[in-house]
């Protein structure tokens, strides 16, 4: 009994702790994404915002202030005015007693904003967008009309053609990024939205996971379609898809994160400002602004953010979408 | 029923075929073919034979490209297989709370590789960074991970005061660094694969051995181990195939110079996109590089595959 508490305790403390190596690097970014650079330069490594505040204190007045220069009886500071940017008075002689420092919790949203603006990340986020869902759209129609061809219908060189898609799937994507390159400066694609489209808009692991679906749906189903005077295409669009909508959304789920986080090709095919979708802004931004880290953790939490709340609704879903596309595949 | 002739299958297949022919077909026989010629973004220049090859064979870059992707496979397959099948086991074995830790382990899967590296390079960092302040608790202080060229066993055994010759030096602090991050973004996934695989082992066999009296470790060696092993194939497998293609982290996390401290992390996918696009735009080398991670790839798949048929249960 004991040894099976102590076990139990034992898992849950493991199992903790693995979590916590999970979220705390984010929690971190988050954490320094709303410190000042200031504090992060000062040394501040903590995952709570806190700053020192020093004030000059006078007259029954308590005034927010800079230290400029600090030794054993006088100080040099800064006045600030009352919006706590701008000085009021600069280079103030006080004595250093009058000098008053306290902690205070303080979260500096301001960054975002900064980060935000700084690069036109309003327009990165653009461009991933309409990259994503092109790309989703066009794959889920070729995938659809691919799959339902290798699962449901007798042709010469079927076969044939399948096992050379799924040969294909197993090239990794370096390999072919040189000479796609080629490809693509010879047609005169390179930074243009084409070039992040159009070679992604088939996939084919979806047209193989979709074809292993389309196989499961029992022939009296079609035939009962037939005789009822469907078409091909409206056995598809009336019966398969619908019936197919779980392992449609896997699909959707997959093309989406992959396309949302793909960064070497746009990297590769891509060198003007306009086109550049989010990953490949941030990892510019990252160079640029090295350091500035409070804005590039900001950045990077606004970059990862739309997925991640995805994720967090969706979780169910995608999680069991990654283990039957493991499994199968 | 089946006989109306009067559709056209091809026709189906048509769009995603376009698209497979001209963007993944070509390419890979065009690169067989650049490989072959002196190649510039023009076209064709001159047929070289197998220059670029016997090049490949003299070339420290590549060899020490090559080393380095080995470090990584060998030290983040095993380390991933490990890791994902403990914690896939504890997780299979709570109730209370798995929903919560299946969706924590799996956030890293879903990032994007470049926040992630973006991120990690700011963990890492000797100024600041979260892991010297973590490692300050235990006494360990001043590692300059990211710009550390030396290999961690020389600095393991340094400070026992041992000397390690530079060739069993082992990966570079900031290539290990590399395997951290990596390791760290796969494992929720792999622990998902495969607690998938252990919830489909039968709940009776464990049970039969329980009559029998078999201890819970004779039950994970004799039950659990051999009847995950497809799972366990097609992580080492999947693994394995995506080490070799590491690239954001090498080109995010470390640099300038990227390719780390005296190019101990470069790996050999940032080398090819190194010689294929950065300044001497060598296309034709590049190919020849990616060809031969193609096969080296392609071998490995086929001897997990010829291994996985041999230990069939």
């Amino acid at each position: 009994m004991l040894k099976r508490y102590f076990g139990k305790g034992f898992s849950y403390f493991m199992l903790i702790f693995c979590g916590l190596i999970m979220v705390v690097p984010f929690i971190w970014m988050v954490s320094t994404s709303l410190k000042s650079q200031t504090a992060i330069n000062k040394g501040s490594v903590g995952f709570i915002p806190i700053e020192f505040v020093n004030y000059y204190v006078h007259d029954g007045k308590k005034e927010l202030c800079e230290i400029v220069t600090e030794e054993e009886d006088l100080t040099v500071i800064n006045i600030y005015d009352n919006d706590g940017k701008t000085f009021k008075e600069s280079y103030v002689k006080v004595p250093t007693e009058n000098i008053k420092s306290s902690k205070h919790l303080k979260f500096h949203w301001e960054n975002f904003k900064e980060a935000f603006t700084k690069v036109p990340f309003g327009r990165y986020f653009l461009n991933t967008l309409f990259v994503s869902f092109s790309v989703l759209i066009g794959v889920l129609i070729t995938s659809c009309l691919a799959a339902y061809a290798f699962a449901r219908m007798r042709f010469k060189g079927r076969d044939f053609i399948f096992y050379l898609f799924i040969s294909m799937m197993m090239v990794p994507q370096p390999i072919y990024l040189i000479p796609s390159y080629f490809l693509l400066t010879k047609l005169g694609w390179i930074n243009t939205y084409q070039a992040l489209i159009i070679p992604w808009i088939a996939n084919i692991f979806s047209i193989f996971l979709l074809r292993q679906q389309f196989k499961t749906i029992p022939q009296d189903l079609f035939d009962a379609a037939v005789i009822d005077g469907c078409s091909r295409f409206e056995i598809l669009w009336r019966i398969v898809l619908p019936i197919s909508k779980p392992i449609l959304a896997t699909t959707a789920i997959f093309t989406l994160i992959g396309s949302w986080n793909s960064f070497m090709w746009p990297l590769v095919m891509t060198s003007s400002d306009n086109l550049r979708v989010l990953q490949v802004g941030l990892s510019y931004f990252a160079q640029e602004a090295s350091s500035s880290t409070a804005l590039l953790m900001s950045a990077s939490t606004f970059s990862i953010a739309p997925l991640l709340i995805l994720f967090l609704f969706a979780q169910r879903q995608i999680i069991s979408s990654f283990i039957s596309s493991g499994l199968k595949g | 029923m089946r006989t109306k002739k009067s559709y056209f299958p091809f026709g189906y297949i048509l769009p995603a075929f376009l698209i497979v022919f001209a963007f993944r077909l070509i390419p890979i026989v065009l690169s067989f073919i650049i490989s072959f010629f002196k190649w510039t973004i023009h076209g064709p220049e001159e047929f070289i034979g197998l220059q670029n090859y016997i090049k490949l064979f003299q070339d420290p870059g590549f060899w020490q490209s090559l080393i380095n992707t080995f470090y990584l496979v060998v030290f983040i397959v095993p380390v991933t297989l490990i890791l994902s099948l403990f914690f896939a086991n504890l997780l299979n074995r709570t109730k209370k709370l798995s929903g919560l830790f299946r969706t924590t382990y799996f956030i890293p899967t879903v990032t994007s590789l470049v926040a992630i590296s973006i991120l990690w390079k700011l963990i890492f960092s000797p100024h600041g960074g979260l892991m010297n302040h973590v490692l300050g608790f235990f006494s360990i202080h001043g590692l300059n991970w990211l710009s550390e060229p030396r290999g961690i066993f020389t600095l393991l055994f340094g400070t026992i005061g041992i000397n390690i010759p530079k060739a069993f030096g082992g990966p570079s602090l900031a290539l290990f660094a590399i395997i951290i991050v990596s390791i760290w973004r796969s494992l929720g996934y792999n622990t998902i694969i495969y607690l998938a695989g252990l919830q489909n082992i039968p709940e009776v066999y464990y049970e039969a051995a329980e009559i029998d009296g078999a201890s819970k470790w004779k039950q994970f060696f004799n039950i659990t181990i051999p009847l995950i092993s497809p799972t366990t194939f097609y992580v080492l497998l999947m693994t394995t195939i995506t080490t070799f293609q590491v690239f954001s982290q090498v080109y995010l996390m470390t640099g300038p110079p990227i390719g780390g401290p005296l190019g101990t992390t470069k790996v050999i996918v940032y080398y090819i996109f190194d010689i294929g696009f950065g300044e001497s735009q060598n296309l034709s080398y590049a190919s020849a590089i990616a060809l031969v991670l193609f096969f080296i790839i392609l071998g490995l798949t086929m001897l997990q595959k010829r291994l996985e048929k041999r230990v069939q249960y």
